[in-house]
């Protein structure tokens, strides 16, 4: 993004003064990019919190800046959006790297709610019992200090706390909001590598099981690798394809309207060689973020290893900012590809769709059972994204908003069940438990209902919106497969709720702890979205509908 | 005067649902707010009536339209109400009686503690029936229709600890399901024909729709009516609908409820004058069943259930005029009145010798009552005149006029239909004079009873067990009970005669139903002849069978028709071995294809998706190298799978 710019300061009148460079430098749009900066901004000033505020104050203090970042930022989303920055005055900002569009703005309200929610329960600190004289939060006393070793227990006796955890979520959010919206590829992977770092670490942040923590953390961090460098090698043959790297540029060759190609330039684009290659291993990188099938391998390992509040942040604004994303260049940079990258993504769309379903029906684990149920989502999303219409972003948009809350709640909820040795997320524990405690299984069960897509619930208008749009885009067959799925993911979904009402339970099960208003108030919001966008979807819908068009 | 009409059904509407929600604090005064409210309705009717009658034959109709029920493009269902001189002639008959029947179930069932509950439903059931002859519509016609079903179940197993009435109660709703279906397929035939289900419009252009069409509907509409009218094939349920409290057995099972049939039947005339072989199908049941009700109600020895009978058989010739078009539609109804007032009667006498008799019912442990019941015997005695025909009471006018119709039907259909309306003539006066024998007159067959068994001497014998074996003492029942009785017991003697009055019944009935003057092949004179000799041959042989000989306390083995009557004509075991057994082998054959074929494909399905699952479970394996591998595997099939789509 930065070599014209370079060139442009090389050409200019040579100057004596060390403060006339900045008279060259390129115009940001500020106001534009706020939500970024904003969060980014309390990132920064986290870090310094936790370099310079005393212990005690850290907690209180990070809670309230992470979340005023996230309401500001969230405030910036809107504000833009009604000044009318997501339909007639869209643009390209930030001298070509940031798209200010529909999209963008939408998702990135999507994302800023979901991390405030998030922060409620990162926050949280009632359900542990207390260490060292005060209350703990579900995260490492000393995540340096080795597990079960001394270090450890002196941390935990001390009643320390990782108040870090904040900064590095604003961090990975401020990567999410740029995520969807990157215009060009290297921005693109600035920000998928600025999110997925700060999440790496979260994973390993768990206070009890850390082994396990620390596994998911390291798997993750290593198939991430793998994946980025899918990505990056992607990026290399695409820009060695089209000798340049922004989106508009691509898409331009792609079509073959460039008014004026160099020799270079001509003799590359003879050859779709590159660029098929390369956009195939760009698309494959946001795959993985997806976690669609086959790179999903890692998705039940992490998902089950991570801090509950972390798997349900990551599960819920991973998948929207890496969604964001892959609309962004399936619509912008290879629409002229459409034919290729069609049937593959219809292949993985089925395979993702069937094998999540199945695998989770021999599930036990209920967050393993969720990680296979969001691979089966994965499937369905992508069913929207191959409809290649308006209608398809649309659904897509509307799909995200409404996972991403259920989700949340969901694994609010798995937060509470509890014993001895922490959460019980063995299913077999959570046999009776709308017996014993039938609100929280009210709610879990409207959360499931809502992943099987039971009308009344915003599940079913998300499924209705992307079947719809995909039917429509003649992907037919895909959608009848993605029924097939839903009915076998129905089985398990049910099955658990089967299993709470209907079971005896055990004299030994788990308890229910009673949550701070910051879980209730996580997981209220979930069932209240989930009822709204179930009840009374067409806003929602008209909103996405508004929303669904990209800058170029 | 119009919205008085929804008066009418509110009033037992409001006490229904007073007396059902109430609790118990309504358990001294709830019954008389029933039959005040049934009272009230009444006198509403009354009112309604003596307006009726101050305007010209044309203009008698009214109409209330109260709401639309649902409204939505191309269908409307309306809850509406029309008052024309049939209703009106119901109306009064429901109210009347209902409300004399709800005076005499006070004394009644004053030992009962479930009382109030009991006048909720009877509250309940007037307002259904009246929503059904009121209904302006077919469709909510069909609601009354079903309220007075509900109403009938619940008092019919009213004594719900008693198996036999509860077994009753599910019999008669079971076998009125069947006849519910036929009134509902009709309703759908008459929208898709018609396009509309009020009175008005399908019944104006009833003669325009194809005659395969109005066969169809005529049919559906007559097995409605056997349902709910007790009609050869759907007869089964009356007898045993005797399980309930007497009173219920007067209104519902005799005086109304069980008319309805022929109120829908008359109803819809122009569509059965359209369609001869639907008419055929209904006066051929009308004559089966008059003789079949007839028969069974010969051989019982069960006093209500020889009454339920002769009801049946009643109601049958009440089918048969409906079935004969407009020479027999007025006489139907004529019947139909005057059959309310004097079988309502003869029940409200039955249910008065019971009280008397601990709750016994066979009338072979009866006798010489005219002693010590002498209200209930001149009462029941003059019930017993005007059902058999006797010249000058209320049966006598009705029953004559019908059989004059049932001549007139022309060739062999009127020879056939007269001759089986005479022959049940002489049955009636066989079957009656032989209840009213075997009840009042003769030795009486209760006293010199076996004492009761020493079993448990000392335990207080319960209500069922001193009934059983404790010899009775026959007394008068209560004024509560012998009011009504009196009332009704005027109304047979003079109704008749009083509708027959220079045909005023007919003339009051015509501008709705229409009339024709029967003109039968023989004239009227000999046919009258010929329904006293019948009805003279009935009392005498009964006469000669029962007066003249003691009457054995256990009943004679009898002939094999004796036999069969008493069983109610074997229709219990037709219906077991034809319908029930047929329909257990159906459900069972149709659990097993659904335990082995529906089943077996699901839980297959289950255990292949669960065996697919445990395999491809068994991929991930934990080991970050696999995954890799599968990742960069799974890159590789995506490039060559784009790189092939551009290929081909």
């Amino acid at each position: 993004m930065s070599a014209t710019t370079l060139s442009g300061a090389a050409a200019a009148e040579p100057v004596h003064s060390l403060w006339t460079v900045a008279a060259e430098a390129p115009s940001i749009e500020y106001a534009q990019l706020s939500p970024t900066l904003i969060v980014l901004g309390a990132a920064v000033v986290g870090i310094l919190v936790e370099a310079f505020a005393p212990r005690r104050a850290r907690y209180g203090v990070q809670v309230a800046l992470a979340s005023l970042g996230f309401a500001g930022a969230f405030a910036a989303v809107l504000a833009l959006a009604m000044g009318g920055y997501a339909t007639d005055k869209a643009a390209v900002a930030g001298v070509g790297a940031v798209a200010v569009d529909g999209p963008a703005l939408f998702l990135q309200g999507v994302i800023l709610l979901v991390a405030l929610v998030a922060v409620f329960t990162f926050a949280e600190r009632r359900l542990e019992p207390r260490a060292g004289g005060g209350p703990v939060d579900s995260f490492a006393a000393q995540p340096a200090a080795v597990p079960g070793g001394e270090g450890e227990k002196a941390a935990v006796k001390a009643g320390w706390t990782t108040t870090e955890i904040f900064p590095l979520l604003l961090f990975a959010v401020g990567g999410m909001l740029l995520f969807p919206a990157a215009n060009d590829l290297l921005t693109l992977f600035i920000a998928l590598e600025v999110f997925s770092l700060p999440l790496y670490l979260l994973c390993a942040l768990a206070r009890r099981r850390r082994l396990l923590s620390q596994e998911a953390a390291v798997k993750y961090f290593l198939l991430g690798a793998f994946s980025s460098a899918f990505l990056i090698f992607g990026i290399a043959l695409l820009y060695g394809y089209a000798g340049t790297v922004s989106y508009a540029g691509i898409a331009e060759v792609v079509e073959g309207t460039v008014p004026s190609p160099g020799p270079a330039l001509a003799a590359s684009m003879s050859s779709d060689a590159l660029l098929l290659v390369g956009g195939a291993m760009v698309v494959m990188g946001l795959l993985f973020k997806v976690g669609a099938v086959p790179f999903h391998m890692w998705t039940p390992d992490v998902y089950q290893g991570a801090p509950t509040p972390v798997t349900g942040f990551m599960a819920a604004a991973t998948k929207v900012a890496a969604f964001g994303a892959l609309l962004r260049l399936l619509y912008v940079v290879l629409p002229g590809l459409r034919w290729d990258w069609e049937p593959v993504l219809w292949g993985v769309a089925i395979v993702s769709m069937l094998l999540g379903a199945v695998v989770a029906i021999t599930q036990t684990d209920v967050k393993r059972l969720l990680a296979y149920s969001s691979i089966a989502h994965a499937g369905f999303i992508l069913a929207g994204v191959v409809a290649t219409s308006p209608e398809g972003v649309s659904s897509v948009l509307f799909y995200l908003l409404a996972y991403s809350f259920v989700t949340l709640g969901a694994f609010s909820v798995v937060t509470l069940v509890r014993d001895a040795g922490g959460e019980a997320t063995h299913l077999s524990k959570w046999a009776g438990l709308g017996r014993r405690s039938p609100l929280v299984a009210a709610v879990f069960a409207v959360f499931l209902l809502a992943f099987a897509g039971i009308p009344l619930t915003s599940g079913f208008a998300g499924k209705f919106a992307v079947f719809k749009a995909a039917a429509e885009g003649g992907a037919g067959a895909l959608v009848v497969v993605g029924v097939i799925a839903s009915a076998i993911a129905a089985f398990f979904y049910v099955r658990v709720i089967v299993l709470m009402f209907f079971s005896e339970p055990s004299p030994e099960g788990p308890t229910v702890a009673i949550p701070s208003a910051f879980t209730t108030v996580a997981i209220g919001v979930g069932v209240a979205v989930t009822l709204v966008l179930g009840v009374a979807p067409q806003y929602f819908l008209d909103l996405a509908g508004q929303a669904g068009v990209f800058v170029r | 005067m119009d919205s008085l009409i929804g008066l009418l059904v509110a009033a037992p509407l409001l006490g229904a649902a007073v007396l059902l929600c109430g609790g118990r604090r309504l358990d001294r005064t709830g019954h008389w707010l029933g039959t005040a409210l049934a009272a009230t309705s009444f006198v509403i009717g009354a009112v309604l009536f003596f307006d009726m009658l101050g305007r010209e034959g044309e203009d008698r109709a009214l109409h209330q339209h109260l709401f639309s029920w649902v409204p939505v493009q191309g269908f409307q269902a309306d809850v509406a109400f029309q008052l024309d001189q049939l209703s009106m002639t119901f109306v009064l008959l429901i109210t009347g009686v209902g409300s004399l029947i709800h005076l005499y179930s006070i004394g009644y069932m004053e030992h009962d503690e479930r009382r109030r509950r009991f006048f909720g439903y009877l509250n309940l059931f007037l307002a259904a029936m009246l929503l059904l002859v009121l209904a302006d519509n077919y469709l909510l016609l069909y609601v009354g229709w079903e309220g007075v079903g509900l109403a009938s179940f619940l008092l019919i197993g009213f004594w719900q600890h008693k198996p036999s009435a509860a077994t009753a109660a599910k019999k008669a709703f079971i076998v009125n399901r069947v006849g519910d279906m036929g009134l509902s397929i009709a309703i759908f035939l008459m929208f898709t024909t018609f396009g509309t289900f009020a009175f008005g419009p399908v019944l104006e252009n009833a003669d325009r729709a194809g005659e395969g069409t109005l066969t169809a509907i005529g049919l559906m509409l007559l097995l409605a009516a056997c349902g709910k009218s007790a009609q050869v094939p759907l007869q089964s349920w009356l007898g045993d609908a005797m399980e309930g409290p007497t009173p219920v057995s007067a209104l519902i099972h005799a005086a109304t409820m069980v008319t309805a049939g022929v109120y829908l039947i008359t109803r819809s005339g122009a569509i059965f004058d359209a369609a001869p072989t639907a008419q055929t199908v209904v006066v051929t049941v009308g004559a089966v069943t008059l003789l079949f009700g007839a028969i069974v109600g010969c051989a019982k020895d069960d006093i209500k259930k020889a009454l339920a009978g002769s009801t049946m058989s009643q109601i049958g010739y009440m089918v048969l005029a409906a079935g004969l078009g407009p020479i027999g539609y007025a006489f139907a109804i004529m019947h139909l009145v005057t059959h309310g007032f004097f079988k309502a009667g003869l029940f409200l006498g039955a249910g008065s010798v019971m009280h008397g008799m601990n709750d016994e019912v066979d009338m072979r442990k009866y006798g010489g009552l005219r002693r010590y019941m002498p209200v209930t015997f001149v009462t029941f005695g003059l019930g017993y005149l005007a059902i058999i025909g006797f010249p000058g009471l209320s049966g006598f006018f009705s029953k004559d006029l019908i059989i004059e119709a049932a001549f007139s039907a022309g060739g062999v259909q009127g020879w056939v239909l007269g001759g089986a309306t005479l022959l049940g003539a002489g049955l009636t006066a066989y079957y009656m004079t032989r209840v009213m024998i075997l009840t009042f007159f003769g030795e009486p067959r209760w006293k010199n009873r076996p004492a009761p068994s020493p079993a448990s001497p000392d335990v207080e014998p319960s209500a069922q067990e001193s009934g059983e074996h404790a010899e009775p003492h026959p007394h008068e029942s209560p004024r509560s009970m012998t009011i009504p009785m009196i009332v009704l017991a005027f109304g047979s003697v003079f109704a008749g005669g009083l509708f027959n009055w220079g045909e005023a019944f007919v003339h009051w009935l015509e501008p709705v139903t229409s009339f024709e003057h029967p003109h039968p092949p023989i004239p009227i004179p000999v046919i009258t002849a010929a329904t006293v000799t019948m009805m003279l041959l009935g009392v005498g042989v009964a006469w000669a069978q029962y007066a003249r000989r003691p009457v054995p306390v256990v009943a004679p083995r009898g002939s094999l028709l004796t036999r069969s009557a008493r069983r109610d004509l074997l229709q219990d075991d037709f219906n077991h071995a034809v319908f029930v057994s047929g329909g257990q082998h159906l459900t069972r054959s149709l659990v097993y294809l659904d335990h082995t074929v529906v089943d077996g494909a699901v839980n297959g399905t289950a255990a292949a998706f669960g065996g697919l699952s445990g395999r491809m479970r068994k991929l991930q394996n934990g080991f970050a190298r696999s995954y890799a591998v599968s990742m960069f595997g799974g890159a590789a099939v995506l490039v060559a799978a784009t790189l092939l789509m551009r290929a081909v």
